[in-house]
């Protein structure tokens, strides 16, 4: 346990012996896994964004201007029947324009208005929700009659959402070429590290040092690089979120809403620095690997 | 303890080093290798410690055939031993200290224990005051006696030395021999090359000398360096004969 010790403390002396070199390495690291990271950051926030507008998606059915009390009862029960929605809500057109005069604000313009231009309206609350599904439906409830228009509230959400899920694949392959990249920085940083290191472990393997012993030292070198890249990474995240929130800030007071972006959340921030850590300690491996078959004794 | 049978051992390239090489050393015993330089000295003590593998016959180390033994297996065959290189191995990025200090982490030896054990084998040759100072300032035949402390500090059952007294004067020869006289005095298996046949004038020890990667007759003091082996088959086939070249 103590040999352990004494031999991370050696790793990070030497890493504080060549600071300016591991510095500048561990800023490459950060960078590059701050790029997907903060897409993905951004990602969650346009998630989070879409499920709050959207909630559970709604079909609006305007009725036609001529449309009977009658024939509203007789589209109610249809709806009520149909095997594909849960619930209807009835919003006659005295109540639309009320609600319309408290939201907007209109109320001057509106009062001006001769007669109601709002048609009777269903609100609609379908069952499942497949985007397919809730087109198919859609059009069904466009085609009873009386009806005069049939609106998916949540149409572009779901655009919104395919949209995400593109974006998701761009951050998942922008991951997996710099996590390569970071490999590939440990393993050349480790591979100088065994240059410096060759008499060291020539003399250590000639006195009876197990390849685990050798290796180690270097795989220490390689995780606290990947941490401390990870660190730098979350230092660029949340420090750019930060100043995005700023000026978020202005531009929502302007549209009177309450709107920020959420740094990294505690378990995200965990994982991204286990994952550069996994990834430094990975490149050391494969550095150390390659050293130790090519210099086996015959 | 040490035990070669019909050991030949061939570099890529051709060149043989070794053609049907066969002795016996038996526990505690101190032998001198000597022969001049390519004669093949530093060939046979890498094959006992496994650093070179033989093509043909066997190496027997501790009842091992360290010839065949898994990559796995030679840190574990290599602690038992304690190997004093011709070109020393120091670590200059470190005191002498730690360079003692090297084989017993490398053991994962108990900390506390560990550090009286360096000074016990500092104190053995004679460097105990010098234990802050950096290899590099020591001379050559500090930097011999700190290979040896390297070498003993493990208390390894065998010491393998190349050429340990190669680019010393005299009076230091004679240092280092004592240190060596007294390993062999608490039974220490002793192996030590030397081209400098002046230090064995003085001691009456067995020794085996090498021309030409062959074993020379030995001449008087003992006679069971030729002694016929008896290893129950475990060389099957070694039809190389002292004739090929």
């Amino acid at each position: 346990m103590r040999h352990a010790l004494a031999q991370i403390a050696g790793v990070l002396r030497r890493m504080f012996e060549s600071r300016l070199a591991g510095s500048l390495n561990i800023l490459v690291i950060g960078i590059a896994l701050s790029l997907p990271a903060g897409m993905y950051v951004m990602l969650q926030n346009a998630q989070g964004l879409v499920s709050q507008l959207s909630g559970t998606p709604q079909i609006s059915l305007f009725l036609s201007m001529d449309a009977k009390e009658d024939d509203v009862d007789k589209l109610r029960k249809k709806l009520e029947q149909h095997p594909a929605i849960t619930r209807t809500e009835f919003v006659t057109r005295d109540k639309a324009l009320e609600h319309l005069k408290e939201s907007t604000g209109l109320s001057d313009v509106i009062g001006g208005l001769k007669q109601n231009p709002l048609p009777d309206a269903f609100i609609v609350y379908p069952k499942g929700g497949e985007a397919q599904a809730l087109d198919e439906l859609r059009n069904e409830l466009a085609k009873m009659p009386k009806v005069e228009l049939a609106q998916l509230d949540s149409a572009w959400a779901y655009k919104l959402e395919a949209l995400l899920k593109f974006g998701r694949m761009m951050v998942l392959i922008l991951a997996s070429l710099l996590s390569l990249a970071l490999i590939a920085i440990t393993f050349n940083t480790i591979r100088l590290q065994i240059l410096t290191q060759r008499d060291e472990i020539e003399v250590s393997r000639l006195i009876g040092a197990t390849n685990g012993f050798i290796r180690r030292p270097f795989l220490y070198f390689g995780a606290i690089q990947g941490l401390l890249g990870g660190i730098m990474a979350w230092l660029i995240i949340s420090l750019s979120m930060l100043l995005l929130n700023w000026q978020l800030d202005a531009l929502s007071r302007l549209y009177t809403s309450q709107f920020s972006l959420h740094l990294l959340s505690p378990g995200d921030s965990l994982t991204l620095l286990l994952f550069s850590m996994y990834l430094g300690w990975l490149g050391a491996w494969l550095s150390v690997a390659r050293h130790l078959s090519q210099n086996e004794p015959r | 303890m040490i035990r070669f049978n019909q050991v030949n051992k061939r570099y890529p390239g051709g060149y043989q080093a070794l053609k049907n090489v066969s002795f016996n050393i038996a526990e505690g015993e101190m032998v001198f290798l000597t022969g001049h330089s390519g004669a093949g000295k530093s060939t046979l003590l890498k094959l006992i410690a496994a650093i070179e593998r033989p093509n043909l016959g066997s190496v027997i180390v501790n009842n091992q055939n360290v010839g065949v033994l898994k990559e796995r297996a030679l840190p574990y065959l290599r602690r038992n031993l304690g190997i004093i290189f011709q070109d020393h191995k120091l670590l200059f990025d470190r005191n002498v200290f730690d360079n003692v200090m090297l084989p017993l982490q490398i053991c994962g030896f108990d900390y506390r224990e560990s550090h009286k054990r360096v000074r016990a084998a500092l104190d053995k040759v004679g460097l105990l005051k010098r234990e802050k100072s950096n290899p590099i300032a020591l001379s050559g035949g500090e930097q011999q006696r700190l290979c040896i402390a390297r070498a003993i500090v493990n208390r390894p059952t065998i010491l393998l030395a190349d050429e340990p007294t190669g680019n010393l004067d005299a009076e230091y020869a004679r240092e280092i021999m004592t240190i060596f006289e007294s390993f062999h005095q608490v039974g220490v298996t002793l192996l030590i090359s030397t081209h400098d046949e002046s230090i064995l004038q003085d001691t009456d020890v067995r020794v085996l000398a090498l021309r030409q990667g062959e074993l020379q007759p030995a001449d008087g003091t003992t006679s069971h360096s030729s002694r016929p082996s008896n290893n129950k088959g475990q060389v099957a086939g070694y039809s190389t004969g002292s004739g090929q070249a």
